[in-house]
């Protein structure tokens, strides 16, 4: 097969990081080409070079048997490259079509914006590619799902022969995945090349002609799909054997500590976010909450952690109601929180590592008095919680802002998890961290469940939510769908549930397959 | 009856279009750059500039067409200015805006002393001429207003200048440069915001006066908030104020005691509840006030 | 660890470099511009230097002039470091002033030890309560500060110009109030010099601003809420309550700054007395890096370039608004080195990023 795209000896490096280091990586035509690996091993970097949206410190890009240098996304869609970010880059007031010509607008008599045609050819497109949309539709009104196909028309609309889709199962459900594989393979048939970046193996078996792995800034290998398998795959993307589960003991379960009863909540858009949930957790139990991202797993943690108003239900924490409870009295009855995105929420980037490690009981002994700070204490705490938690920072003085990502996620964690408490709730514990870090968390997370810790995980990784929890309890649109124990969990089985299938039908399913 | 007739006839409309028009043309001009995304406090400071270059142009040359033309090529001047620090160097748009308006206070006083030796205000120019009760630029903005409106909803580049203000990454991925769009924004802004000054000093007055814009370039923001960011909001809420302006004139003229400084407070405080009740509807560019910086 | 002294002094030392740099800068800026309209800057600047600090009650004018200074760029930069750009100062100042000027002239029957403070706290009460209203906005209903702050300066302005001309306006040609009780005037120390005991007052508003921001779990809950509010709330911080508060005692020092110049300076409320204090705060804070420490250099700066501009524009006929000039240009080289930090840091986000 013919070869239309060449990168050799990509190297690009950010302050103290070498994200690329001469990564070499091909696509030919007619091809889905996977690019894997875990987070913060180059892939993003790499493809943000092909777009031209960051400069190479090296190397040579060679389109079509001829070198060139991309610059910026015009050239790039020039030589018919399309990109889709993982972060959707849609203007919410404009309308799906005024989005997909934007940069290269149909004209009339030259000066005006022609939305008949526009909107004439969005339909042509999306019917040609069944990537079904209405053109006078508003972003902000539409799924993610959609949207998606809005962000693939948009680069299909510039003629583009290589599409780069940056993780773009992340937000959907496993059906609209499906619905997304058959429009890449139609794609592939029409003589386009898709560039699929992904760090889930299934999706590489399910979709991939050949597959390029990255580790650590490196090109580690590419091969043919046919050729290889998950485990294969797995272990070129760490370096090592992979434990698929974590070691547990045998559950001791305690008395009841969380109870909801029926609690709904809203979004920041007013829309319904949880609808009648109901769910128990038990002393030394980890209750996993698994599901396809933006199904209410984010509003379920912040009405428990007084970050969001319920509008309806109950919520008690060993016999108390705690509904609508400020998150300082929350705190106050023995609940940590580590949340999910630890720059937005966990950390204060500017303030130094002592004073991010007592975030939280910062307002009482022994660090603050009578309204006075105690720093003796503080630094104390912190060199206490550096040692024990191992957080590599030259001195506790130094901003959490020039830390690495997981010693930071180690602040966080150190934090939450030092102190004494009844009840854990913790949100994507483990996301852009090295597998080192991970299984650091994980180990500690448990060691609270076996000390009697009653906790509620979030994760968007299915493998993370079956190695930790003891029962797995799945979203979709707000509500809990059902809950499996721990021995019954199948993959296949959570997936079908992560689209609304009750868990009755989902086993049934199973069966009859 | 009798008051009513006497208080609302056609001096107070031709007053009411004569106090906004230079509220319009700011406000368009602010419209331009907060739509890009560079959040414009330095109205003020940009019209101030427009009018004493106009005045002090108009001086030298004789010609207050020149004098017009000089405030726009100043106005889009400091624009420019304001576009480098704020776009280029990356610096906060509040704080900038603030210096702008600093520096147009004490330049335009220095300057005023340096050129004229007098201080606090300039001898009379030649001022633009009156065309059936009102000068030339009253009848730029109707025109203004329209082109605005087609350029912001209708073209490309109104296409362009919305994404520039919502999602400036999305506009670069699109293939488009968001910095010169931004750049263009801003020193439209000068641009209309020098010709705003130009007509309250040769325009309806014919001299330059310390300070002169008392506020205005101020209230054209409250108005282009009031007025959703649209043309035609604009045009709507600067109507509005330059009524209570006209109405408070008349008032005061008639006897009638509501104290002008409560006529003057009212555009800012319509604007600050409005700012209120506009919560969950009509919001500002998603981006404005925020820096865009290629990797 | 690394906390030594010495490492502090170069952290010092790294901090005040650049607002040097500016400064020594917008002065040659204003080189520039005097030589361009024909002015002879060497005669200018040793006149300006002459009248600043010339002599004894030349440097007691300078301090006078700076003493609104140090509290309308401190109430600026408390403010800044709850994320919040209060604009407003010059609203605050107004009110404040006038608020000075009714409680000093109309209560009556009270010793100076008494009336002074109640006095200065009315004052404060009244311009924090006016500061407040922005503050509940932006906590209510996330309506931004900067707005808000700038429309409450128009409406303030006109207020107390309402007030001073049809209520409390005594006789004479210029709008003003009557002159207010010897017992709530600030006493004068320096003879032939209208330095006041209100500087003492703004140094130990400086000092307690320090221990407030940085020793106490006040300061440390504002600090948190300016540099993540989503993180702060998630920390079982109040944001809504710290904004409010932050923005009130902002404009407290505000009112202060207003009180101090009604009852040291003017012993009246003359309408327009205030050349832009509250603006000039914002250039103080800014060259001081939104530290007290700083702010205090600042403030004497421009308190200096303000007071030795009338001798430098009698001595060689360039105008006093050179001083404005110079501190606009003081703005714009801060506000965009401020940014070139800012890139620095999202240069390293993106390197966490992937």
């Amino acid at each position: 097969m013919e070869q239309i795209l060449e990168m050799v000896n990509i190297v690009k490096t950010f302050p103290g990081v070498v994200a690329n280091n001469k990564v070499s990586f091909e696509v030919r035509k007619r091809e889905i080409h996977a690019l894997v690996g875990e987070n913060g091993a180059g892939k993003t970097t790499l493809m943000n070079i092909l777009y031209g949206l960051y400069k190479p410190d090296g190397g040579d890009i060679i389109i079509a048997g001829e070198k060139t240098s991309i610059d910026s996304p015009i050239v790039a869609i020039e030589k018919g490259i399309g990109l889709v970010a993982q972060h959707f880059m849609l203007i919410e007031p404009l309308t799906v079509a005024e989005n997909i010509i934007l940069g290269l607008e149909t004209r009339k008599n030259k000066i005006f914006t022609d939305m008949r045609k526009a909107n004439q050819k969005v339909k042509e497109l999306s019917e040609l590619y069944g990537l079904e949309v209405d053109p006078t539709a508003r972003i902000m009104d539409i799924s993610v799902g959609v949207q998606q196909r809005v962000e693939i028309l948009k680069i299909l609309y510039r003629e583009a022969q290589i599409l780069i889709l940056d993780e773009p199962t992340a937000v959907l459900t496993p059906q609209e995945t499906k619905e997304l594989y058959k429009v890449l393979f139609s794609l592939k048939e029409m003589g386009k090349s898709v560039v699929f970046i992904t760090h889930k193996l299934n999706e590489v078996m399910d979709i991939s002609d050949r597959v390029t792995v990255l580790r650590g800034g490196k090109a580690i290998g590419t091969v043919n799909t046919s050729e290889t398998d998950a485990t294969q795959l797995a272990s070129m993307m760490v370096g090592r054997e992979v434990l698929m589960r974590v070691k547990k003991e045998g559950k001791k379960l305690g008395e009841a500590v969380l109870e909801l009863r029926k609690v709904s909540a809203v979004d920041s858009r007013k829309l319904p976010a949880l609808k009648n949930v109901s769910l128990e957790i038990r002393a030394g139990e980890i209750l996993g909450i698994a599901g396809v991202q933006g199904n209410g797993q984010t509003e379920l943690v912040e009405v428990l952690t007084g970050l969001r108003k319920a509008t309806s239900g109950e919520v008690m924490l060993k016999g108390d109601s705690i509904i609508n409870k400020n998150s300082r009295s929350i705190r106050e009855l023995r609940v940590a929180h580590i949340p999910e995105d630890r720059n937005k929420r966990g950390l204060i980037l500017d303030y130094d590592v002592a004073d991010n490690l007592i975030l939280g009981p910062h307002y009482k002994p022994p660090f603050t008095y009578r309204g006075k700070r105690n720093l003796q204490n503080v630094w104390q705490n912190a060199r206490n919680l550096i040692a024990e938690f191992d957080i590599r920072t030259p001195s506790y003085d130094t901003k959490a802002e020039t830390l690495s990502g997981g010693n930071q996620q180690k602040i966080v964690v150190a934090r939450e998890l030092g102190g004494d408490i009844s009840l854990l709730v913790v949100s994507q514990p483990t996301r852009g961290l090295d597998i080192g870090t991970i299984e650091f968390i994980h180990k500690r997370i448990l060691e609270l469940r076996d000390k009697g810790v009653a906790i509620l995980l979030v994760s968007a990784e299915l493998t993370e939510i079956m190695s930790l929890s003891d029962r797995i309890a799945v979203m979709y649109d707000g509500n809990i769908v059902g809950i499996l124990q721990d021995e019954e969990a199948k993959e296949e089985q959570i997936g079908m549930m992560m689209t609304g299938i009750s868990k009755v039908d989902a086993l049934r399913g199973e069966e009859s397959d | 009856m009798n008051l009513i007739e006497r208080i609302f006839d056609v001096t107070i409309v031709m007053v009411t279009i004569r106090m906004a028009t230079p509220l319009i043309i700011a406000g368009i001009g602010g419209m331009f750059s907060e739509r890009s995304g560079v959040i414009n406090i330095a109205l003020e400071g940009k019209m101030l500039f427009g009018a004493f270059s106009s005045v002090a142009i108009s001086y030298y040359t004789g010609n207050p067409w020149l004098g017009a033309a000089g405030a726009i090529l100043i106005g889009g001047l400091i624009g420019f200015l304001h576009a480098v620090v704020s776009i280029k160097f990356n610096a906060n748009q509040v704080v900038s805006g603030v210096a702008i308006n600093i520096l147009a206070i004490g330049l335009t006083a220095f300057l005023l002393e340096t050129f004229f030796h007098v201080s606090g205000t300039t001898p009379t120019v030649a001022k633009l001429p009156v065309w059936g009760g009102f000068s030339p630029i009253v009848y730029f903005v109707a025109v203004l207003v329209v082109f605005s409106h087609i350029t912001l909803f209708y073209t490309p580049f109104g296409l362009r200048l919305i994404a520039a203000g919502e999602h400036p990454k999305a506009l670069e991925t699109a293939g488009v440069n968001v910095i010169k769009i931004r750049y263009l924004g801003v020193i439209i802004s000068g641009c209309l915001a020098g010709l705003a000054g130009a007509q309250l000093s040769i325009g309806t007055m014919s001299l330059f006066v310390e300070g002169m814009t008392a506020g205005r370039g101020f209230i054209a923001l409250a108005a282009l908030i009031f007025g959703k960011w649209t043309p035609l909001g604009i045009l709507g809420s600067c109507l509005l104020f330059g009524f209570t302006d006209a109405l408070g004139m008349r008032l005061a003229g008639l006897g009638i005691g509501l104290p002008t400084q409560f006529i003057q407070m009212l555009p800012f405080v319509v604007t600050m509840i409005a700012l209120v009740s506009f919560v969950g509807r009509a919001r500002p560019p998603k981006a404005i006030g925020m820096s865009y910086q290629k990797e | 660890m690394t906390n030594t002294r010495k490492g502090k002094c170069a952290k010092y030392f790294e901090v005040a470099l650049y607002p040097v740099i500016a400064t020594c800068l917008a002065l040659l800026v204003g080189v520039i511009i005097m030589l361009v309209t024909g002015h002879n800057p060497v005669d200018a600047y040793l006149a300006l230097f002459e009248g600043a600090f010339g002599s004894s009650v030349a440097i007691a004018e300078t301090l006078s002039r700076s003493t609104p200074l140090f509290l309308t760029g401190l109430a600026v930069a408390f403010a800044f470091k709850c994320g919040l750009f209060n604009i407003g100062v010059e609203g605050q100042l107004h009110v404040g002033a006038m608020a000075a000027a009714v409680v000093g002239c109309y209560l009556t029957g009270l010793p100076a030890i008494a009336h002074i403070p109640l006095t200065l706290l009315a004052a404060a009460v009244v311009a924090g309560i006016w500061a407040g209203v922005p503050g509940y906005l932006k906590a209510r209903f996330r309506t931004h500060e900067v707005i808000n702050t700038i429309m409450m300066n128009h409406i303030a302005i006109a207020l107390v110009s309402y007030l001073v001309v049809h209520v409390f306006r005594a006789p004479g040609v210029i709008p003003r109030t009557s002159t207010i009780l010897p017992s709530a005037q600030l006493y004068r120390f320096i003879e032939f010099s209208r330095l006041n005991i209100g500087l003492f007052m703004a140094m130990i508003a400086l000092y307690l601003i320090y221990y407030l921001l940085w020793k106490t779990n006040v300061g440390y809950e504002i600090r948190a809420v300016g540099h993540n509010d989503k993180a702060a709330e998630c920390a079982g911080i109040n944001v809504k309550r710290n904004i409010v508060m932050a923005m009130v005692i902002s404009g407290m020092l505000g009112g202060l700054a207003g009180a101090e110049r009604i009852m040291g300076l003017h012993l009246s409320f003359i309408q327009g007395f205030s050349p832009g204090y509250g603006f000039e705060g914002i250039a103080v804070a800014l060259l001081g890096r939104n530290h007290p420490l700083g702010i205090l250099f600042s403030a004497i700066l421009f308190g200096a370039l303000a007071n030795g501009g009338f001798r430098m524009s009698m001595a060689t006929a360039v105008p006093t608004d050179l001083a404005t000039v110079i501190q606009a240009v003081v703005v714009f080289f801060v506000a965009a080195e401020q940014l070139a930090k800012l890139f620095i840091k999202r240069r390293k986000k993106g390197r966490l990023a992937e």
